[in-house]
């Protein structure tokens, strides 16, 4: 594109800029906004990366001379999903020589090529967080990525206003990040610890602002600054917990140091819902089939997903791949249904709710116009077990297509479907015999 | 024999006749039960509107339209939108591994040896693990449950309903099968040996042998002579015997290789188990003649690993292939601790699964490969009174299951 635009300077004609723009029109599926009532027979018009416009058929005008796409009418297109927490790309964060590390990064473990963000693109997501592993207090920087096609993880990060790549801090209490020392042995040393580390990027950030002089400044301490970023508000907490009581510490510790925070998993949110909710403190939800694998677990229940939804909490949902598969997304949101959660909670908590918790609601979660052009064309009603993904575009380019042999080889598995490693960022060689628990994976 | 004796004895019969009587009447009637459903799915492929299935005594009296059947009078009628057989579970850890995930309820693999084919499943089966509660509670009457893949032979499996207090009030099958592992699956348990694929088939052959030797020994001496009793070479002896099979968990094509050409070195009862690579050597499972307990539909595997080509699509082209296959909630490490067959078969919709085929993988088709299809699987005539019932689509996400139903008695009310 650039090399044109020089070559037509250059040779003296100067092109309309609309004439540049690529404008795409959607027809005939039902269209899910997210930001109002669903619109049977539907136009979803895109410009470039952008969405232009979402109507009804007979209240969009679709310009002369686009290429109109006519879908079936059963389809559904949908705002692409975000996926609050995953684990695709083989991604990793801190290692086994301490409890608290939020110099690691995410970034600096992701693999771009693997099968997982194609596995993530055939379940209609299109922007993800990707993060370390439960195993630690703090466990490292997550980074929030956008599906498009990229060679590096660089050509997929969401960025933050000053430029740098866009993330969380992932954090862990409960049975996961307790071990052996260096690692706390309770629940109460764990959150000492916790505590301990954000007091100390208090002062250290304190001490950025009241040096007067550069010789005064402390001297760069990665961890420091990464926690400073959540102390600013920068960088939220992306908070793995379950039992009810580890939920009601993470609110505790957020209201000491005042960091914002999302709260994952959450298997017994459906006991402590109303204070959750009073807590304003939004929720990222995963569906599990059965109870228990791990004690914190026992009490798990899908009546959570109603539960906080009628408490008034905000309310998300996340695959945290390879515990669910990215495959199967829309399968969760469906089975917070089938527990008792509204169709229209179920929808908002798959696109808007999740973007909104990684600060990127602005630009995604919904069929917006001058939103980015990213959506899923279902074959059917999103929460039907006979629906399927179709396609899933980003940013006005289609990124998974269920009629290409290779997309669909992923979508459906098979000879060669996953790229090596994938599925090792989380639950690396787990055996039969392992029964205690995965150190360092998720939930 | 004296008179008073003769006497007595008449009289404890006759107290025990009544006390018999009167057992039998309250138990016929707490196993009596008329079903109507709008939609009821027989799982012979038939499919009838309005229609009513009897169970009387816990057995399944009559099957069919609703105003072609009389209700007996006083019996206890329910009413769903859509009922089903009990669903068959092929295969699972449940019983033997509990949910809270620690070492003092995980008896699915001891991990002491590679081959202890004389571990019982009845000596560990916990009836009342939550696990069974939640399978139950998903429709699930049947459950074939035991040791699980993880060693060259990991031990025996049993059949159990979802059901009762005991372990003998819950099994029908105490000692189905033996269960097998080859393939990564037989490798990585900390020991060294064995440590690859070739000595672990070594292993187990040297170990069929010697239960060859130990048939044959039996066979020959006379009953006071025999070899003295060996509990391993037993149990690998009925398995040569083709008293029990032997069902061996494996992934990869090669190692699906291995487990047919030992079952035609052997030649015992082979039931494939797991079998990811399935759709890569078919035709010679189809030559075979061997049934397949296919992995869950949603399993995880990670690329490079046994499990790395599974597919969605192996179902479907199984059975279009023609080969017998039923689905399993099999073992699972972590969370979730156990899957539900109703789940992993209402994925394979949008996979070239029809729903009929479906719900065959999880009632008439296991039920035939374990066996027990003149008592389970289907709604027909003699079998047992196992139902599911559902307020929707079976499959459809938000469809809940509503009931379940064993062998007359409502054994779960819970909404799932």
């Amino acid at each position: 594109m650039k090399k044109f635009l020089i070559a037509a300077l250059a040779a003296g004609i100067l092109l309309p800029a609309t004439a540049l723009s690529e404008i795409r029109a959607f027809a005939g599926a039902t269209l899910i906004t997210i930001e109002g009532a669903e619109i049977p027979d539907g136009i979803l018009v895109i410009e470039d990366d952008k969405i232009e416009k979402v109507g009804a058929r007979n209240a969009v005008r679709i310009p002369d001379g686009v290429d109109v796409v006519e879908l079936e009418p059963e389809s559904f297109i949908i705002p692409g999903i975000v996926d609050t927490h995953s684990h695709v790309g083989e991604v990793s964060g801190g290692d086994r020589s301490s409890p608290i590390q939020p110099e690691a990064r995410a970034l600096d473990s992701l693999n771009v090529r693997s099968s997982g963000i194609t596995r993530a693109l055939a379940g209609g997501i299109t922007s993800v967080n990707v993060m370390p592993g439960s195993g630690h207090l703090i466990s490292g920087q997550t980074i929030y990525l956008k599906l498009r096609d990229g060679d590096q993880i660089m050509d997929l990060v969401y960025r933050f206003d000053d430029g740098s790549p866009a993330g969380g801090l992932k954090m862990a209490n409960g049975t996961n990040s307790i071990g052996e020392p260096p690692f706390p042995g309770t629940r109460a040393k764990s959150a000492a610890l916790v505590r301990s580390a954000y007091i100390k990027a208090m002062e250290y950030s304190e001490k950025l602002v009241t040096a007067e002089s550069e010789a005064d400044r402390p001297a760069r301490d990665l961890a420091m600054e990464a926690l400073g970023e959540v102390l600013s508000g920068k960088r939220m907490v992306h908070f793995h917990s379950h039992r009810h009581d580890d939920l009601l510490t993470a609110i505790r510790l957020r209201d000491e140091f005042g960091f914002r925070m999302v709260l994952h998993h959450t298997s017994e949110a459906w006991r402590v819902a109303d204070q959750i909710a009073a807590a304003g403190v939004p929720v990222s939800l995963i569906m599990i089939d059965s109870p228990g694998g791990k004690l914190e677990a026992l009490n798990l229940d899908a009546k959570s997903a109603p539960m906080l939804e009628q408490a008034g909490a905000r309310v998300a949902f996340h695959t945290d791949d390879w515990i669910t598969d990215s495959r199967y997304f829309l399968r969760m949101a469906a089975m917070g249904v089938r527990a008792g959660m509204s169709r229209d909670a179920a929808l908002v908590a798959m696109t808007q709710a999740g973007a909104d918790m990684l600060d990127i609601g602005d630009r995604v979660g919904s069929l917006t116009p001058g939103k980015d052009a990213d959506f899923v064309i279902l074959s059917g009603d999103p929460f039907s077990v006979y629906t399927r993904v179709r396609e899933t575009w980003v940013e006005g380019r289609k990124r998974f297509d269920l009629n290409d042999p290779d997309d669909r080889l992923v979508a459906e598995g098979g000879l060669n479907a996953l790229t090596d490693d994938d599925g090792a960022g989380h639950i690396h060689g787990q055996g039969p015999h392992d029964h205690a628990g995965a150190r360092g994976a998720g939930q | 024999m004296s008179k008073s004796r003769n006497f007595t004895f008449g009289v404890f019969t006759t107290i025990s006749l009544t006390i018999g009587a009167l057992l039998i009447a309250a138990s016929a009637s707490a196993r009596d039960l008329a079903v109507r459903a709008a939609t009821l799915h027989t799982g012979t492929g038939e499919v009838i509107t309005d229609g009513l299935v009897l169970i009387e005594d816990g057995l399944i009296k009559r099957v069919g339209r609703f105003e072609d059947v009389d209700i007996p009078e006083g019996m206890e009628l329910i009413e769903v939108p859509v009922a089903t057989p009990g669903l068959v579970d092929a295969r699972s850890t449940v019983g033997l591994s509990g949910a809270m995930n620690q070492p003092h309820d995980q008896d699915q693999l001891e991990g002491s040896a590679a081959i202890q084919p004389e571990l019982r499943a009845i000596d560990a089966y916990n009836p009342r693990e939550r696990l069974i509660e939640w399978l139950r509670q998903h429709g699930v009457t049947t459950v074939h449950a035991g040791h699980g893949p993880g060693e060259i032979i990991s031990g025996q499996s049993l059949i159990a309903k979802t059901t009762g207090d005991t372990v003998d009030e819950a099994v029908i099958e105490p000692a189905f099968a033996i269960s097998a592992t080859l393939g990564e699956g037989a490798t990585q348990h900390g020991r060294k040996s064995p440590g690859n694929r070739s000595k672990a088939v070594a292993m187990l052959r040297e170990q069929l042998i010697k239960a060859r030797e130990y048939v044959e020994k039996n066979a020959s001496s006379e009953e006071t002579k025999g070899p003295s009793r060996d509990l391993a070479l037993e149990a690998l002896a009925s398995v040569l015997v083709r008293e029990m099979p032997l069902v061996v968990e494996v992934h990869r094509h090669n190692d699906i290789m291995t487990a047919l050409r030992l079952a035609d070195e052997f030649e015992f009862d082979l039931i494939l188990a797991g079998v990811a690579d399935a759709q890569l050597v078919m035709d010679e499972i189809k030559a075979a003649g061997v049934p397949v307990i296919l992995h869950p539909t949603m399993v995880r595997a990670w690329g490079g690993s046994d499990m790395a080509n599974f597919s969605f699509t192996t179902a479907a082209k199984l059975t279009e292939a023609g080969i017998p296959v039923a689905l399993q909630s099999g073992y699972e490490g972590y969370v979730p601790k156990t899957r539900v067959v109703l789940f992993e078969a209402g994925v394979l919709m949008g996979y070239g699964v029809s729903q009929a085929q479906a719900l065959e993988m999880i009632t008439l088709a296991p039920a035939r490969i374990l066996g027990i299809d003149d008592r389970v699987g289907s709604l027909e005539p003699g079998k047992h009174g196992d139902l599911a019932l559902f307020d929707g689509d079976p499959f459809e996400y938000t469809s809940h299951v509503v009931g379940t139903i064993i062998e007359g008695r409502r054994v779960s009310d819970t909404v799932r």
